[in-house]
């Protein structure tokens, strides 16, 4: 049985150049520790984790060290053993600040007492699976950082049927995603049997873009002989196939209605790296304390893919792959369609940090902001069916009401409009603040 | 003929019954409103500034009557307004002390420099949610005029890339208040006159690195301020507005240069 061609292609998209070559043909390969690691307890979407340790703890790794402060959080572990030198903001890499727990490790990386294994799972029912999910503190690793544990558990009314792999990985440059499937096919396809069994879900697809055909060979040959209801699905090529919505869309042909949820149409979808935490919690019973991450772009001497500790610097992983040869000119944490531009590379990485991109001066153009000219380009890459061009100039004239009424709210920021702008418009950021401004008049108004 | 005659009769009628109707309608229809709405409608500035609360002039009036607000919530109208309207509701009310917005940030383009190259949307709440803004100082004015864009009197200028509120021009209506992503502007007395120019909550050596004219948290301005007009709030000085403070010694003293008289 071979893999399947995707049926559906959702609305939009567009093709930048991918430069997945640079990473791509590098193994993950482990980092030593850093000399000091600084764990945000702002790495998910949701409530901040409450941190529960102060400065002169010690720890041991895998311990809590920030609880889950509500239904939307996550827990936060200590990535490895070691004393807290301190407890203060730090700004995370989208820009606002947030309590973060800075550890000297103590070289012993001493896991914590009660990491028992189960590597039968089968014996786990739902209730126990979500739990384990929960306590490990695992979010959406693609990038938005949704705590797993509330996607696996779908309110009583809803019914999932289907459960989504997303290997897509559209974003150019990164190929963190690619090495985990083609190095931990068979513990993902575990992790996706774990998942499905914590939601119920009859069907599993592994979406894969058709431009990482040793990927799909590699995850096809993994499937395992006790899955029912499981195939591979090559994607078209196209930024953004591994936007959920638009990943649904074309392997289901189901909608996610206007400011709905997959589970609205019996679908969750979940990233590789995140099933492969999930194998890992429920299986070596280890919470969430490394990534892969890649670290790539024209100025990195040998770009990779970097197994590291949450909280190490970036840095210290551009130091690990090598260092810099050249000028940088732009730092972003994620990638270069979504991901964020950084001032410097203090900042320490996350959960969600995917890629670390640095680009030289020939690929960074500070574009002027011309007035839209109205061409309708943003309309027609748009995934979202949007009209950035009207959004944006409601925006500029600050018309909320207007632009809440054009649906600004189901902009998914994905960047299309702004690439293929020929004006130069920062229309994402446009959207981005609308979107924020709608959400504070809503609450103003609903209080 | 006959037929001009008659399209003029019929069109004429039906223009007289119409006009009869509505005359009618006018007259049993009416609302009933009460006519020193009108009246004070006319007597508010009609900038529509928002600062009392209400969503303009028209509901401000509306609001008085109806729904008792307080007659002394206009502040662009001051003394003057609050006269009037204690005329005509009978009621009577102390005027609001005379407040103006001020910038708590000193630190322009040559005390504080960008780290890095903004090239977005030029407004202070689209920059702050990218990277956290471009100026060193994380508490500091961004300088895109965002406030100066919301100020309906255009009090607010933008000099040497930070904001700076024409004291005299501020009609303390509260808009820019609202538009700062960065909380820096504060409703102070207008008689005050001793500001501390600083909002970073950062400690001194963050402070110093950042911006050359911060609080350092030094304290020293605490101690020679009278009966605690000015107060440490973390690492940063912050004028209790309710004292009294009128003290060269605290401006010469700061070593940090943020306590200036305006």
């Amino acid at each position: 049985m071979g893999f399947i061609k995707a049926k559906f292609n959702a609305p939009g998209g567009v093709h930048p150049a991918y430069h997945k070559d640079l990473a791509a043909e590098q193994p993950i390969a482990e980092m030593p520790l850093s000399a000091s690691l600084v764990v945000s307890m702002s790495q998910h979407l949701g409530k901040p984790a409450a941190p529960t340790v102060k400065k002169g703890d010690s720890v041991l790794r895998g311990q809590v060290i920030g609880e889950a402060a509500g239904f939307i959080s996550a827990a936060v572990h200590a990535p490895t053993s070691g004393t807290v030198k301190l407890v203060a903001d730090v700004a995370t890499a989208a820009g606002p600040r947030a309590t973060a727990i800075t550890i000297e490790p103590d070289g012993e990386d001493t896991w914590v007492e009660g990491i028992t294994p189960c590597p039968d799972w089968h014996q786990q029912d739902k209730k126990e699976i979500v739990e384990k999910i929960a306590a490990a503190g695992i979010t959406g690793m693609g990038g938005a950082g949704f705590p797993t544990h509330v996607k696996v558990s779908p309110p009583p009314d809803s019914e999932i049927d289907t459960l989504i792999l997303n290997g897509a990985e559209c974003e150019p440059y990164l190929t963190a995603d690619y090495r985990l499937m083609l190095e931990k096919a068979t513990e993902i396809w575990q992790g996706a049997l774990i998942i499905a069994k914590a939601l119920d879900a009859k069907t599993i697809y592994v979406a894969i873009e058709d431009n990482k055909p040793q990927a799909i060979a590699a995850m096809q040959e993994a499937l395992p002989a006790e899955v029912g209801d499981a195939q591979v699905v090559a994607l078209k090529t196209e930024y953004p196939q591994g936007a959920e919505k638009q990943q649904i869309f074309a392997v289901t042909g189901r909608e996610v209605p206007a400011g709905g949820l997959p589970l609205n149409v019996g679908i969750v979808v979940e990233n590789v790296g995140t099933t492969l935490a999930v194998w890992d919690a429920v299986v070596n019973g280890r919470p969430l304390t490394e990534r892969v991450t890649t670290v790539t772009g024209g100025p990195v001497a040998k770009p990779g893919n970097v197994l590291a500790r949450i909280g190490t610097s970036c840095a210290d992983m551009v130091e690990f792959c090598g260092g810099t040869e050249g000028p940088v000119a732009k730092i972003i944490s994620g990638g270069p369609m979504m991901g964020f531009a950084q001032a410097d590379m203090s900042g320490p990485t996350t959960k969600t940090t995917s890629g670390l991109l640095l680009l030289d001066p020939t690929s960074v153009h500070a574009y002027e902001s011309m007035p839209c000219i109205s061409c309708g380009r943003c309309v027609g890459v748009c995934p979202m069916n949007l009209m950035p061009n009207e959004l944006s100039q409601f925006l500029e004239a600050e018309d909320y009401e207007t632009a809440e009424a054009y649906n600004v709210m189901d902009c998914i920021e994905c960047g299309c409009c702004a690439f293929e702008c020929p004006a130069h418009r920062p229309l994402v950021q446009h959207m981005r603040r609308g979107k924020a401004q709608v959400m504070l008049n809503r609450r103003k108004q609903a209080s | 003929m006959t037929m001009v005659i008659q399209t003029a009769l019929t069109i004429g009628g039906a223009g007289l019954a119409c006009g009869g109707l509505l005359a009618l309608a006018a007259k049993f229809l009416a609302v009933k409103e009460d006519p020193r709405i009108e009246e004070i409608n006319g007597i508010l500035p009609g900038a529509n500034c928002g600062g009392c609360g209400y969503a303009g002039c028209a509901a401000y009036a509306e609001a008085v009557l109806l729904k008792g607000a307080p007659i002394n919530l206009c502040a662009p109208g001051g003394a003057e307004v609050l006269g009037h309207l204690a005329d005509i509701t009978g009621e009577t009310a102390k005027v609001a002390e005379h407040k103006v917005a001020i910038v708590l940030c000193g630190g322009d383009v040559s005390y504080a420099p960008r780290k890095f190259d903004y090239n977005g949307v030029a407004d202070c709440r689209a920059a702050q949610a990218t990277g956290g803004g471009d100026k060193s100082c994380s508490y500091g004015c961004l300088g895109y005029a965002s406030c100066s864009h919301a100020c309906p009197v255009g009090a607010i200028e933008m000099v040497n890339g930070i904001a700076k509120v024409h004291r005299d021009l501020c009609i303390s209506c509260g808009s820019c208040i609202r538009t700062c992503p960065r909380h820096l502007i504060k409703m102070v007395p207008y008689a005050r006159t001793i500001h501390v120019m600083c909002s970073s909550k950062d400690k001194g050596p963050v402070v110093k690195k950042a911006c050359k004219v911060g609080c350092i948290g030094c304290t020293i301005c605490t101690k020679l301020a009278e009966n605690e007009s000015i107060k440490m709030e973390g690492f940063l000085a912050v004028v209790d507005y309710d004292k009294e403070l009128d003290n060269d010694a605290v401006i010469e003293k700061c070593p940090g240069k943020c306590i200036v008289r305006i």
